[in-house]
């Protein structure tokens, strides 16, 4: 068991929960997810590494409250402990040093963003952070990865904050005044992922995206998180989480990550209603 | 008729005494256990079936057949006289899982492929004997800890706690050498938690199983994936030696056109959702799975078997085996093929996948399958399936199940840069399971190859005497040219 040591609603409904796990967090590096048991008869979910302390010996994840396990993490409390946690899993980030590095995240994508974009400003890079969300209150980490930002642009769909728009506007106007960009890494709903990969494709900016499919046992056993890859078929749990967006079969993932949609809202069903 | 039995000079009654099963019609509908086992007294008649004959130099018996060298005619003898207890402590000195065995052993190419009685009749029972003494054992209730031999204070690290692990924690335990698993899952067992049905091989059962070795004294950490966290080289210096039994857990795929529909999926993701996860409770469980009225498994081993009987029990109207070879080959157990007959289970052999294809939402909704026919034998020895041209037809399927096998996990070999390996990607052992990296020993499917569970106790059976004798006598190693061999061998 593993026991939460702070719980915290970034958003109304997007939860924060530090859980005490020395092993995971001495080895854990940027880009890294962890597979996520809240009960013994719970769902093994993926879910991305918001942060990491060795000297703490903690992890933070952060999730979307969407479907039930979420929504039952979305509950706990500092004390409470959760069944099952494994991890650090997948690639991490590749870092060194590119150059200017433009990072945009989205939504939930924002909590994976900040160790990401923390450990390429570390590893010298000029940072360029697009952050985004429907609107202000939605934003989460943005004082964390405007820290490690040489440059910082927010973005909100009704203009509550920052520009009044997409991170791919941010983006696109950054292509069309010729700046220098050696690498864009992206993350967030998969519609935006695969938009910001198709506006640098045409100028070959190398792009780079992190997948969330859906896995079951998230170390390469299974093949429920295959992603189709320049034609291959490879493990988001074990070939990524981080791919080249510009190969990545963006129709195909969006499809699978439907697949047990039905059994989703049942499920989620029957908790909200034992409540 | 007991008595009668009991009386010289015995007449050899020509079949196994049957063991109860649950009506098929029945067992569909559930995912209780098949066959019941044996009563004490069932057990001591099928024990007396045994001639207790004795090996010769041109004729192999018994125990000739076993992998982990179980004295079968000893714990028989004792079977015949009804003292459990002492059969138990006989079996249990070679067998660390024996209830776990007793029930998904190939007993028919091993021990009982070489029974006497075999010859001209039903060989002895040996299989269902060894299932009745480890349920009797368990039923007689938990003695708390184990004795083992004195410590002495040797560490050993087991990484992966599956079949293979669990052999080698269980008899370097015994030997009093202090031992830690490392297992990736949330539980112990590898593919007898996560692949083998609970219908043939209930959880319950595992667990004890489990629970006997921790009673060893034997450490078990669960969630912790080596190589993820600590590498192989940092485990070697906290420990003495360590066992490599990570197994083949990476689904082998058929790479044909449309196989990432939704409604494909691996046999591992299925069995791990249904077994692991329990989507069979769904929604008491919260993992879901869904099957649709038909679904296709495409393979013929034990594995597809288990995933055409689950399919069935999940609710779906018609369950089909589509192999490419003919009913001979099929690489199952005879009785899992038997069992899967009974419940209904279709058979399409001589057939093989040629493409899926999907509707609009990204669903697969049917197979294109070609028929094949025997031609020469390959290089495995059995005939090689051939494709008859012009004889494409489809098959409606709402699931498609690809159970053509598994390759070993390249996590530990990954992150060991001079562990030696094949190009099959098993890790190269010598025949004491020792590897190109001294103190580190491997075995089970990692070091074989998609294998058998008995087979992977063998290997941890061999592994755990050479460890020992690594541990106490010295430190030789074979060279690196040794293994530099037995990596361009296989």
């Amino acid at each position: 068991m593993y026991q939460v040591v702070k719980s915290e609603k970034l958003t109304p409904d997007v939860i924060k929960l530090e859980i005490k796990a020395p092993h995971i967090a001495r080895k854990a590096k940027a880009g890294q997810f962890i597979m996520v048991t809240p009960t013994e008869h719970g769902e093994r979910i993926p879910l991305t590494m918001a942060d990491f302390s060795p000297e703490k010996g903690t992890v933070t994840i952060a999730a979307l409250e969407v479907g039930k396990t979420t929504r039952q993490l979305g509950r706990m409390k500092a004390g409470d402990e959760l069944f099952s946690l494994v991890g650090p899993l997948g690639i991490p980030t590749h870092l060194k040093q590119y150059g200017n590095v433009v990072s945009i995240g989205g939504g939930i994508g924002l909590a994976l963003m900040y160790p990401v974009v923390r450990a390429l400003k570390q590893s010298g890079n000029h940072t360029i952070n697009i952050i985004g969300a429907k609107n202000e209150k939605l934003l989460m980490y943005e004082r964390e990865i405007q820290e490690v930002s040489d440059e910082f642009f927010v973005c909100t769909d009704d203009g509550s904050k920052g520009h009044h728009g997409f991170v791919s506007d941010v983006l696109k106007k950054l292509i069309a005044e010729n700046k220098k960009i050696d690498l864009v890494y992206a993350v967030g709903p998969i519609i935006m992922m695969k938009v910001i990969a198709n506006i640098t494709k045409p100028y070959n900016i190398h792009t780079v995206v992190s997948l969330n499919p859906i896995m079951v046992d998230g170390t390469g056993m299974c093949g429920s998180c295959r992603v189709i890859i320049n034609g291959q078929t490879k493990f988001g749990c074990v070939d990524g989480p981080e791919f080249d967006g510009h190969q990545v079969d963006f129709e195909n993932l969006t499809a699978r990550n439907k697949r047990y949609i039905p059994e989703e809202q049942l499920a989620l069903k029957r908790f909200m209603e034992a409540k | 008729m007991a008595e009668e039995e009991k009386k010289a000079p015995r007449k050899l009654v020509p079949k196994k005494y049957p063991m109860p099963e649950q009506d098929p019609k029945e067992r569909i509908h559930n995912f209780n256990e098949v066959p019941l086992g044996l009563d004490a007294q069932t057990a001591i008649l099928e024990a007396q079936r045994c001639l207790q004959c004795k090996r010769s130099p041109n004729r192999k018996v018994c125990m000739d057949g076993c992998p982990v060298e179980i004295d079968i005619p000893l714990f028989i003898k004792q079977v015949q006289e009804g003292n459990f207890k002492e059969a138990v402590r006989i079996l249990r000195q070679k067998q660390s899982l024996p209830a776990v065995c007793g029930r998904v052993c190939p007993y028919e190419n091993q021990c009982e492929g070489n029974c006497l009685v075999g010859k001209k009749n039903e060989p002895v029972g040996i299989g269902r004997l060894e299932r009745f003494l480890a349920d009797w054992e368990r039923k007689q209730g938990t003695p708390g800890q184990i004795e083992v031999a004195p410590s002495t204070g040797k560490k050993v690290a087991i990484v992966g706690g599956g079949p293979a692990g669990l052999t080698v924690a269980g008899d370097l335990a015994r030997r009093g050498h202090k031992v830690t698993i490392f297992e990736a899952l949330q539980y112990c067992g590898g593919v007898l938690i996560y692949g083998i049905p609970e219908f043939r091989l209930p959880k319950e059962i595992v667990r004890a199983e489990v629970d006997y070795i921790r009673r060893m004294g034997v450490d078990i950490h669960n969630d912790y994936v080596i190589g993820k966290l600590d590498t192989v080289d940092e485990l070697l210096q906290s420990f003495d030696a360590v066992f490599v039994g990570t197994g083949a857990g990476l689904p082998d795929w058929t790479n044909l056109k449309g196989e990432n529909l939704n409604g494909i999926m691996s046999a591992n993701e299925f069995l791990t959702r249904v077994n692991l996860m329990k989507a069979f409770k769904f929604p008491e469980y919260d993992t879901p799975i869904r099957t649709g009225e038909r679904v296709v498994t495409i393979g013929g081993g034990n594995v597809a078997m288990d995933c055409a009987r689950t399919s069935l029990r999940l609710g779906c109207k018609e369950s089909v085996i589509l192999y490419r070879r003919s009913d001979a080959e099929l690489p199952a157990r005879r009785e899992e093929v038997h069992h899967a007959q009974q419940e209904g289970v279709r058979f399409e052999l001589l057939a093989a996948p040629v493409e899926f294809i999907g509707d609009d939402c990204g669903n697969v909704k049917q197979v294109r399958a070609i028929r094949m026919q025997l031609g020469e034998p390959d290089a495995s020895g059995r005939r090689r399936p051939v494709k008859i041209p012009g004889s494409e037809f489809l098959i409606d399927a709402q699931t498609v199940l690809v159970a053509i096998g598994q390759s070993p996990n390249p996590l530990v070999p990954m992150t060991t840069p001079d562990l030696r390996t094949t190009k099959e990607g098993t890790i190269a052992v010598d025949p004491e399971g020792r590897t190109s990296k001294k103190g580190v020993f491997a075995g089970g499917d990692i070091a074989s190859g998609a294998a058998t569970v008995i087979l992977a106790m063998g290997d941890g059976r061999r592994a755990a005497k050479a460890i020992h004798k690594y541990l106490m006598e010295g430190p030789s190693w074979p060279a690196p040219e040794v293994f530099e061999k037995l990596a361009c061998e296989v």
